[in-house]
């Protein structure tokens, strides 16, 4: 536990809401950050990757959804800079902005699933958030499996 | 003192005074309060970072925190009300009463996974969707079709014996006790009850489902049967991990409880 990091922050913000009134709930913008310019892929990631291979981008559609993925640019160098209500600072007091932590983006129709890798180098998402599975896009596929047509939405986590 | 029973051995009228504890939480707001919390510390806990109230050794102390907020908080509404748990080694058919309507409710209908009877039905009104990762503001389930079996009690027998509380690199990957038990390895039991339910219980929202506190209720009772059965073996690591929390360190959101004040549950509550 030594230098704060944003995570803590959200971790904080939730500390200050658990006794309140949930009067009304924050939530991520409906915005993500800009898809990185191509060049950017390649380095993406670089020094998080705890020695597993960063899948490939994907693009297609799965059962009539559109599902997207590529690696998470490093923090700080979307285009746009559109991360948030405080717009990426660490001392903002909303959540996190939609790819907190996130090392690789997924999308579904245009909206951000939140994913995470575990240290064995697979993958869980928001959806799907205790099994796992090999790659982005079988995560993304299972998300769209799961949805059955259903749209995702802003995650609140005030 | 709190005695927390198995569901299955509740009378109708303890049953009765938990659902409406249930439903005036909601009602009043602060049940989504909860759920809020929850799939925070499950976006923000992770392998290569901070890491709370999962895939870490906080996650038994944690959850067993989280739990006991949700209680009293019911208590609030009614004062003999208690977390009772439910032990899917034995009750691990859509059949059992724990999903009778007089209790949880059903299964979810084919098609969409709508929970169609009981008190926590859309169609009761008592019980929006408002914190949730998709636009669906109806209950789901989809009881054993996302993994056929719930974990035996054999397996969770093997899990037990494992004498050493939790390992580094003190994450998914560990090989311990709280690893097993959470699920990221070996027979999977946690995260797999879970996938077993469906519906809002395989997301970060689970506590959508009244069945995520019975779940984990149960889990609770497993880490205060795993003490008895190790009473040498102690919550690990005891100092100076970075981004864990060790033994003497206050956990989030709370920030005034470490593992070591929640080591034992019968400073709280007792199981029947």
């Amino acid at each position: 536990m030594s230098r704060p990091t944003r995570r803590q922050v959200l971790h904080g913000s939730a500390a200050a809401l658990a006794g309140a009134v949930l009067a009304a709930p924050v939530a991520f913008p409906g915005t993500a950050a800009a898809r990185p310019v191509d060049g950017h892929r390649d380095s993406a990631g670089a020094g998080r990757t705890a020695g597993h291979e960063m899948p490939d981008p994907f693009d297609e559609i799965y059962e009539g959804r559109h599902i997207e993925g590529w690696p998470a640019d490093d923090e700080g160098s979307h285009g746009g800079g559109r991360r948030g209500p405080g717009g990426g600072a660490e001392h903002r007091a909303g959540p996190a902005g939609p790819h907190e932590g996130m090392d690789f983006v997924v999308r579904i129709d245009n909206d951000d699933l939140h994913v995470m890798r575990n240290a064995d180098g697979t993958w869980v998402s928001l959806v799907n958030h205790y099994e796992t599975f090999g790659t982005p896009r079988a995560l993304a596929r299972a998300a769209v499996r799961e949805l059955k047509g259903a749209d995702l939405v802003p995650v609140v986590t005030g | 003192m709190a005695v927390r029973k198995n569901q299955a051995d509740l009378t109708a009228t303890e049953k009765r005074n938990f659902v409406d504890a249930v439903l005036e939480l909601k009602r009043s707001g602060r049940y989504d309060e909860f759920i809020s919390t929850h799939n925070a510390f499950i976006i923000g806990d992770t392998d290569e970072g901070e890491r709370t109230g999962h895939r870490s050794p906080s996650f038994l102390p944690w959850h067993r925190r989280f739990l006991l907020q949700f209680e009293r908080a019911l208590q609030s509404i009614t004062p003999s009300v208690t977390l009772p748990y439910w032990d899917w080694t034995v009750d691990r058919s859509p059949r059992s009463s724990l999903w009778a309507d007089d209790f949880l409710g059903g299964d979810g209908r084919s098609g969409d996974g709508r929970v169609t009877s009981g008190p926590f039905a859309f169609s009761g009104g008592k019980w929006p969707m408002n914190v949730r990762v998709d636009g669906r503001t109806f209950l789901r389930r989809s009881l054993g079709t996302g993994v056929r079996e719930l974990p035996t009690r054999a397996e969770v027998d093997r899990v037990l014996a494992m004498s050493v509380y939790d390992a580094a690199p003190w994450n998914s990957s560990s090989d311990s006790f709280r690893n097993h038990l959470e699920g990221w390895r070996g027979p999977n039991l946690h995260n797999r009850v879970h996938v077993w339910v469906g519906g809002q219980m395989t997301t970060g929202a689970s506590p959508n489902d009244p069945v995520f506190w019975l779940h984990h209720c149960f889990i609770d009772k497993l880490w205060a049967d795993w003490q008895a059965l190790h009473p040498g073996s102690g919550y690990l690591p005891t100092g100076d991990t970075p981004d864990v929390i060790d033994l003497h360190d206050t956990m989030k959101p709370w920030n005034d409880v470490t593992p070591a004040d929640l080591l034992d549950h019968s400073a709280f509550y007792t199981y029947a």
